[in-house]
């Protein structure tokens, strides 16, 4: 049996008095797509963030590669190879997208100044294989397309060698087409080996992309099933019941 | 049948101004700069355009300018210091009583020691250092609003200035230091085409490098003829800039006496040009070194993405506390180049020193097209906001128009710098 490549136990959180995040496990393998699913309030974001460091757990264990770690911060979810594209983006508006993907990374000079001329051949390079249609490499990211927008933060993630990539509702912003690129994206990052843990609230999207499926309720894990076993009507069941089939 | 769909992409738009990579709104700013000194100088019958005149100017715009380069990051990051012109005053006063007492007295290092002057500017330096850091710490790990904590920081320093002083009157300053005042030290004609020649030389260098990097990476670049006459205009500036500080002669009796002072006779017919002023030369040192900070370096990058969007540069591992305290120790430490400047320029520590520059450096700023929302302005802006505003003062009072009538138009023109500014942007950002 393989190791998981991450194993979250127990993870507890409250805000407040809140149980946000109450008593939740769930794993995943490599080239393995989880889908996470529930309504809003659910708790799948914060989940999610704990491993992406933006939150620290009252309580429970995290295991990468089967060794526990400890992440505090996004810095050290990063060190772990830890990426996440968040749901809004995440992404300076300000800034072009070579100085978004290289954010908090920046390639420097022998003088220890930033190379964006580098850093901007780079980001081409990545482009070219992502969304070959992308050329807006100088306006800001304010003047760039839903689609392109994501296209940028998916980028920044694959750049820096992800082995464990958080998509928060990664299609949720964009129009049909740009949702078919993120598919083929997601297969295409798969097929290289890396686990996807997907939040999402389309049920068909999840049956479609991910190989298991985690559906939580108020803070609590209604249950984990392949998606090959259920169908979009069991799914359906376990968010708005909280059972599980 | 062939295709006939354009695969292409749309044509770039061409206008002149951005295949020579200008930005509109730094030409909008020439532009009004531009009229006012024409303006001024119609009515005042050619007394505004005068190279006394504009010898004045610079060396009346350093101080404001200067703190404005700092407030630039301070605003882009989204915060605001409403403490600048206190803090000038307390590192003025801490400075002033280095030179006079201290060191002379207390260190027994006599007045007008040769090492008076840079031991005062590093406790000057380290002051403003030392009340930033700590602001910016209130600001960024007590997570206080950077309006309340400067405001109080606006209070506090005002009057610990005058209670250091007990609101006396500091002077005469250590005769070294006096050079950073403006007219007491200037470099000279040789000296200031030296430089003059150096900063045009850096400024080419810098333009046709940029070029080939971009090259290199098989970018587009500007095509030849923009990049030729872009560098030819820098010089341009520069050295015409140059010219005209040589062109202002020192006044005969003026020279006398500093011959007088040395022990020796003017001789017949001798004159000497004033050239660059120390304190506008450290203004210039400041701005490259603040662009540069800006463009090239990764606090600058840090600084523009956390007044983007603070959350994605929290989410991206930046320390967003850190670097606030970082962004308000500059500020501080330019508060205090300031109080350098002006306390020189005075010749003396006064007690209402700086007072209402906090407003100045903030109007300098945002007339510079730093935009209170965060995540946008430029040094060079900023400056250019100063001396908007400076020429704006200085030409209303050599019309001759009443105080009240002066501070109303500047005023008026602050909202309406940034009406425009706002109609400017919405259009940018609907293209």
């Amino acid at each position: 049996m393989t190791t998981p490549l991450v194993e979250m136990r127990n993870m507890s959180i409250s805000f407040g008095g809140v149980r946000a995040v109450d008593d939740v496990s769930v794993d995943l393998y490599p080239g393995e797509v989880v889908g996470l699913l529930g309504h809003n309030g659910a708790g799948k974001s914060t989940l999610i963030k704990m491993l992406s460091g933006a939150y620290t757990p009252d309580s429970g264990e995290i295991f990468i590669d089967g060794k526990k770690v400890s992440i505090t911060n996004p810095r050290e979810a990063r060190s772990h190879n830890v990426e996440t594209i968040y749901q809004t983006l995440a992404l300076a508006d300000n800034l072009d997208a070579s100085a978004n993907l290289f954010l908090g990374r920046e390639l420097t000079n022998a003088m220890g100044l930033v190379d964006d001329d580098a850093m901007e051949a780079e980001t081409r390079k990545i482009m070219g294989r992502l969304n070959p249609n992308f050329q807006k490499f100088s306006s800001p990211v304010s003047a760039l397309s839903g689609g392109q927008r994501q296209s940028v933060a998916i980028a920044r993630a694959v750049y820096f060698n992800a082995r464990i990539l958080i998509m928060d509702e990664p299609t949720a912003a964009l129009g049909p087409q740009e949702t078919q690129m993120v598919a083929e994206l997601i297969e295409q990052l798969k097929a290289e080996g890396i686990g996807i843990f997907l939040i999402d609230h389309d049920v068909h999207q999840v049956m479609r992309l991910c190989d298991r499926a985690s559906v939580m309720k108020n803070g609590q894990l209604v249950g984990t099933v392949n998606t090959s076993d259920v169908t979009d009507d069991d799914l359906l069941g376990m968010i708005i019941l909280g059972k599980a089939p | 049948m062939t295709d006939t769909t354009d695969l292409s992409p749309p044509p770039a738009e061409t206008s002149v101004f951005q295949k020579l990579g200008i930005d509109t709104r730094l030409l909008g700013m020439v532009a009004a700069f531009v009229v006012l000194c024409i303006g001024f100088n119609l009515i005042t019958e050619g007394r505004f355009l005068t190279p006394r005149n504009i010898f004045n100017l610079t060396i009346q715009t350093v101080s404001v300018a200067i703190m404005a380069c700092g407030m630039v990051f301070v605003i882009v990051n989204r915060h605001i210091d409403l403490s600048v012109g206190a803090l000038l005053a307390t590192c003025s006063a801490i400075m002033a009583m280095t030179q006079t007492d201290i060191l002379p007295t207390m260190l027994g290092l006599g007045l007008n020691h040769p090492a008076t002057w840079i031991i005062t500017i590093i406790f000057g330096l380290l002051a403003g250092a030392i009340i930033g850091a700590f602001q910016g710490w209130m600001i960024g790990y007590l997570a206080i609003p950077a309006f309340i904590v400067t405001l109080g920081g606006f209070l506090v320093w005002r009057n610990v200035a005058w209670f250091l002083t007990n609101g006396a009157t500091i002077g005469p300053l250590d005769s070294t230091f006096l050079v950073f005042g403006g007219t007491n030290g200037t470099l000279g004609p040789s000296l200031s085409w030296a430089v003059g020649v150096a900063l045009a030389a850096a400024a080419v260098l810098a333009m046709w490098s940029g070029r080939r990097a971009k090259m290199r990476h098989g970018f587009d670049v500007k095509p030849i003829w923009a990049e030729t006459i872009m560098s030819i205009f820098a010089v341009a500036s520069i050295l015409g800039f140059i010219a005209v500080l040589n062109s202002y002669q020192i006044p005969t009796r003026r020279l006398e006496r500093m011959f007088e002072a040395q022990g020796e006779v003017m001789p017949e017919g001798f004159t000497q040009a004033y050239g660059l002023p120390i304190s506008v030369f450290i203004l210039i040192a400041v701005a490259i070194v603040m662009t540069v900070i800006a463009r090239r370096t990764r606090l600058g990058r840090y600084i523009f993405a956390t007044g983007g969007n603070p959350d994605a540069a929290e989410l991206s591992g930046i320390n967003t506390r850190l670097l606030t305290v970082k962004i308000f120790t500059i500020m501080g430490m330019l508060c205090a180049l300031s109080a350098v400047v002006a306390s020189a320029r005075l010749a003396n520590h006064t007690n209402d020193i700086g007072t209402l520059d906090e407003l100045r450096v903030i109007a300098a700023a945002v007339i510079g097209g730093t935009a209170l929302s965060g995540g946008a302005g430029t040094i060079y802006g900023a400056i250019l906001g100063a001396l908007i505003m400076q020429s704006l003062q200085s030409g209303m009072a050599m019309v001759g128009m009443p105080t009240p009538y002066q501070n109303i138009v500047v005023g008026v023109v602050l909202v309406l710098a940034v009406l425009i500014d706002t109609i400017y942007r919405k259009r940018l950002g609907k293209r």
